[in-house]
Order: structure tokens, then sequence, then C-alpha cells
């Protein structure tokens, strides 16, 4: 394999991983708070076409990345409120939004579908994208794949290292306990449901701004799924969702450039298309097996309602 | 309508199926009812447009004579079944399903709906009340493989490929044979997305064919992103289904498109005249269901003039895109000198031409 080609692969793994990234991340915020929010696929297609949407009518990336967060942020809150509130099953929700974003994005976004963007140009950083082999297809992406970089540090950092992150960790393994001394879970819960959807309204962004700037119905094709079943992935490790993202990429990625290549490679491209759910279960097997595990990163309260005690 | 109502409350409410539902009398009243099943959103350009223009096409011709419906995003799978039977059931006269996978269902509820009309597109199966129609894209690929091949400098050719069935082997064979029929050093590696409509995927293909040196890139597949992909990169495609210029004006070449109007027209007069359903079909340029949009004028003179002559060629019956030599990859005589390869040989094509470069999924 040539040199140029193994920076390719790197540079389009990246790319592919970007968004997996972005809205895993949110989605692990999301659940570390105990709520399970499976809508990703449905608040992706609403941040892709408001992104898409305002882009286009005000020229401007920026503007077509916050109405993105926005956008989706909103429809999380309507989860938040069904479930939090209403105390309604996080499950049935979740797929609801999911469902429901999907549809109302292809409604609000039929004026759009004939529409052309610029791609976004990719940012070189000095310095850095001079370091031979990996400097290319690391540092000459385009600029909101650094913005993702951040975002998971930041997370890491948040969860790992801060007084809030620990209350929201407090949240996620017993509200009642956390109720009991003193933390707001239910504000808590809905701030973590709104980072969740802005993230995933940010993963939408990137790909009909950044990665495929049009708009279409049904564009998300299933990265929502991929980018939840990541979040399993990486057993709610923030460093593992990078990991797991630009594996997941890697995988649809390279198996596109095997099979335009002169190495034959004897595996169905079904099969890899197949892989991060596959990747997803096994991993789903070997935690279970290892109940220790489990207690360490799952949250324990995930999917389960508050019902805060009379006060 | 009204008759259809009084019918049921008759009494027959009980006992009517789907069959009884659909009478003929239903039809010398009010309009007929065509129905239209489509594998993706109708969109801005792709298959299912195409299928619509046709669809907007004859109810203008036909005006209030008929009454049409649709269903978009139909997958090909047991829910094609479901949505074709619910059309067939709720009073369609004719039911287009415009998709390969959907063969196999047409054929089951074809046969429970007796007096439906089935027309389904690119399938090779029909029945007393179930015809397949197809366009010979091939023609059209052919062409457009000239001049892909006597544009790129690389000589690597690049295909974004849906599913490997017939139809789009006969694309990109006839691809092939167009190119190296005027440059020999042409090759054309294959990316299979094993999606109709996947843009990202679609725009990864054609990012990785760019990266391993293709300068001329096509699709198979339903979206814009292929031509995108190349503008953005500053390499030249060729468009399938619509003209795709708007989305690539220095990439786009040309495109093979294809046009259903006038022959959904037809199929629905002879309904409507209580005529035969004819037989299968499959057209090409001679019937006007495929064609070349505008060539970009990067495209040299000479070239666009060989290829309008080859067009008529094909039009005329002179000329066809599979007749032999034609080798396979690997190198092994297929159809001999001066054969051509039937349409019966052409539906089952399983086989890649020598000059496609990758390996093809069994």
């Amino acid at each position: 394999m040539s040199l140029g080609l193994f920076e390719s692969i790197l540079f389009a793994t990246i790319v592919a991983g970007t968004p997996l990234m972005l809205v895993a991340l949110g989605e692990l915020v999301t659940e570390k708070s105990g709520m399970l929010n499976l809508g990703a696929e449905g608040l992706m297609s609403i941040g892709a076409v408001a992104a898409f949407a305002a882009s286009y009518t005000f020229e401007s990336t920026v503007l077509g990345i916050l109405a993105a967060m926005v956008a989706a942020m909103l429809l999380s809150m309507v989860f938040a409120f069904i479930t939090i509130n209403l105390m309604a099953n996080q499950v049935a929700t979740g797929l609801a939004v999911a469902i429901f974003g999907v549809g109302l994005s292809a409604f609000l976004g039929k004026p759009f579908e004939a529409k052309v963007l610029q791609a976004v140009p990719g940012y070189a950083l000095p310095l850095l994208s001079e370091i031979p082999l990996l400097g290319p297809a690391l540092f000459k992406q385009q600029w909101l794949v650094y913005v993702s970089w951040i975002t998971l540090a930041a997370v890491a950092w948040f969860l790992g290292k801060t007084r809030a992150g620990l209350a929201l960790k407090a949240v996620g393994e017993s509200p009642q306990s956390a109720h009991a001394v003193g933390l707001p879970v239910i504000r808590i819960r809905y701030l973590a449901v709104m980072f969740g959807g802005a993230m995933a309204g940010l993963g939408g962004a990137f790909i009909s701004l950044f990665h495929t700037p049009m708009w279409n119905e049904g564009m998300i094709a299933g990265k929502g799924w991929i980018a939840l079943a990541l979040v399993v992935f990486s057993t709610w490790r923030p460093w593992r969702v990078m990991l797991g993202a630009y594996l997941f990429g890697g995988v649809m990625i390279s198996q596109l450039f095997f099979q335009s290549s002169s190495v034959q490679v004897e595996i169905p491209s079904q099969f890899l298309s197949a892989l991060p759910y596959l990747a997803t279960i096994v991993v789903l097997v070997l935690i279970s097996s290892n109940a220790k595990m489990i207690r360490l990163n799952s949250p324990a309260s995930l999917g389960k309602p508050f019902l805060k005690e009379n006060s | 309508m009204n008759k259809r109502r009084s019918m049921l409350c008759a009494g027959l409410a009980a006992v009517v199926t789907g069959v009884l539902l659909h009478s003929p009398a239903v039809q010398a009243n009010g309009p007929a009812k065509i129905g239209f099943v489509y594998v993706s959103p109708i969109g801005d350009a792709g298959w299912t447009y195409q299928h619509d223009l046709g669809r907007k096409e004859m109810m203008k011709n036909l005006g209030d004579k008929v009454e049409t419906t649709f269903v978009e995003s139909v997958p090909e799978g047991a829910d094609a079944e479901r949505v074709i039977r619910e059309m067939a059931a709720s009073g369609h006269d004719l039911i287009f399903a415009t998709s390969f996978g959907y063969m196999n269902y047409v054929e089951r509820v074809a046969k429970q709906f007796p007096n439906v009309r089935f027309m389904h597109a690119t399938g090779y199966k029909s029945g007393p009340n179930f015809r397949n129609y197809n366009a010979r894209f091939y023609e059209g690929r052919y062409l457009t493989g000239v001049i892909a091949g006597e544009m790129s400098k690389s000589n690597i050719l690049g295909y974004v490929a849906a599913f490997p069935i017939p139809e789009v082997l006969q694309g990109i064979n006839a691809f092939a044979m167009g190119a190296r029929s005027v440059n020999p050093n042409a090759q054309v590696r294959v990316i299979w997305v094993n999606s109709w409509y996947d843009p990202g995927k679609e725009r990864e293909a054609a990012q990785a064919l760019i990266a391993q040196g293709a300068d001329v890139i096509t699709h198979h597949t339903d979206s814009t992103a292929v031509v995108q992909a190349a503008q953005d990169q500053g390499v030249y495609a060729v468009a399938y289904h619509s003209d795709m210029s708007k989305y690539g004006k220095d990439a786009h070449l040309t495109a093979t498109t294809h046009h259903w109007g006038p022959y959904y027209t037809e199929v629905v007069e002879k309904m409507l005249n209580k005529e035969g359903m004819g037989e299968s079909i499959w057209g090409g340029f001679k019937e006007g269901f495929v064609e070349l949009a505008p060539i970009n004028p990067v495209v040299p003179k000479p070239v666009q003039d060989k290829v309008a002559e080859l067009k008529e060629k094909i039009a005329k019956g002179e000329f066809h895109p599979f007749t032999g030599p034609i080798l396979d990859q690997d190198g092994k005589e297929i159809v001999p000198a001066g054969k051509t390869l039937t349409d019966e040989e052409l539906s089952k094509m399983n086989f890649y031409v020598q000059g496609v470069n990758s390996k093809l999924p069994r």
C-alpha cells in the first residue's frame, strides 16, 4: 500500500468517525445521568436539516451549526419532558423521537432538497500538518473535526475531574441518594439530555455541511444507531468513544478502499457493513460476563424514571 | 366511487376482499387509479425522480382520465408486498413498481388480484396481468465510457455501484468496453456500497476511488453525492439517472438519463382503451427510454461527434455495445467476434469484462 493511500484511508477514517464521535459523546453524557435517549437518529436528522437550511439561507456555516444544535436540543427537550416530567418509558419515547425526527426532517427539508452548498474547506494546522505520514491525514481536516477533539477532552475532563461531573454521575447511579443529598436531579437530567441533543445536532450538521454538503431525506442512513451502539461499545468511557468511532469509521472506509484496490480481500462487504453492530454485541457479551466492569461503568439507574419522594 | 360505496352498503362488506372491491364497473366511472411504488425519496435527481417525472408527464397527457398515487422510500423487502397489496386492494387499476427488488412481491400480489394490471421495472418475470419493462441503460453507459476513456489521463476510471445484479453489471461492463474502445489502457475500478441510496457512503466511495487515482468517476446509485465529490476534488464525473450538472458544473461530463413519460402514457392508455397489456419491453435510445445529458464543452468536438455517431448507430440497430470479441477479466473469450449477447444472456450477466480491475462479489 502506498503512502498516499494510507494517508487517504486515515483521513477518510477520521472524517467518517467524527459525526459518530460527536453524537456518541453527547449520548454518553445523557446516559451517565441515567437517561437513555434512543432518539439519536432523529435528532441527527433534525440537526442535519436545520444546519443545511440555516446555512443555505444565511450563508453562514456557524449559524447553520448553531441552528442544528438548537433544533436538536429542542427536540431532545420534548423527550426530556415526556420521560422526566410525565415519566413515560424512556426506550419507547426515544424510539418515537428517532422515528419522528427522521420524518419531520424529511418534511421540513423538502424545499432544500435541490440546493447545493460549497463544501467547508480543510484547515491545515500550522506545524502539526507538516508531520510526515500522520500530519496531512490528521491535521488538514475541516475545523469541526478539531472541535470534536476539544469536545472529547472537555467531556472527559468534565466527567472525571469536576464536581459537576461527579454530581451528574451520582444522579445516574442513584437519583434517590443524589436527591437526598440535595442535588437537583431533574435539572441535571434535563441538562444532560439537552447536551446530548445539541451534540446529536452537531453530528447531523457535520454530515449535511461538512461531509456531504447537501440535504436529502434519509441521509443520516443509520449513523445515529451506530453512535448509540458506540456508547455501549465504549463502556461509557469518553476516550474509548474516540477509539470506537475511528474503529467503526475505519472499518467502513477501509472496506471501500479494499474493494477498489488491487488487494483482494475475501470478506464480503455486507459483513463489514454489519461489523459495528456485531462488535457492539461482542462488547455487550464481554461486559455482561464481567459483573465488576458493568458495575463500574454502566450507570446503575440507566433508563429508570426518577420518582421524587414526597418532600 | 359512489358505485363502490353502494356495493359496500349492499351488504357485501363482510365478504369484500380486494378482488371484489376492484370490479370493472368501478373503472367505467371516475378516473382510473394508478399507483406508483418508489424505492427512495423522489428528491431532485436520481432513479425515483425520473420515474416521478414520467408519472407527471403521463398525468399531463391523460388529464382527468387518471388519478395517481405514489409511495416513496419503500424498502425492497416484505414492506413492499404490503404496500403493493394495499394499493391493489384500495381500488388501483394499474400499479407501477419501480425497483428490481419488488419483483417477487409483485408476482405474488399479481396472482391475488387478477383484475389489476402490474408493471414491474427492471425485472425479468411476468404473468397474465403482470409485465416488466426496462431500459437499455448500457447503451448510454457505453457512450459515457467512450467519453470517460477519452478524458482520463490516469487511465483509471472509478465506478460507485449499489448491488451486483445483472443490470448494474451491464452498466459497468458497457462503460469499461466503451472506455477501452478508445483507450485500451483504461481500467475500471468498482466499489460496491450495498445501498441504492446512501449519500455519505457514496461520497466516501467516490473519495476512495479518487485517492486511488481515478480521474473520471461514475455511479450506479441514487444520489448526487458522487458528482459533488468529483466537483470538490477537481476530477470529472459521469452522472446517472438525471442531468446532475448543477451539482458539479465543471466535473459533470454528461449523464446517462432515462425517460418514462411516453411509455407510462402508452401503458395507461392501453388500459383505458381496454386493450391487452402487450409484451414486456426493453427500450433504449431507439424508444427514447435512454438519453445522454448535454455533454460538457470540455469534451473535445471530435469526441462529441463520435459519440453522436455511435448513438445514432445504436438507435438504428447497426451497433450493439455487447458485440464480440468480449473477454472476461482473465482474458478468456466469452463472446466470439461478430456475435452479440442476446437479451436473455444480458439479463443474466454475472461477470466482469476485461478492464474491470476489481473483484466481483459473489
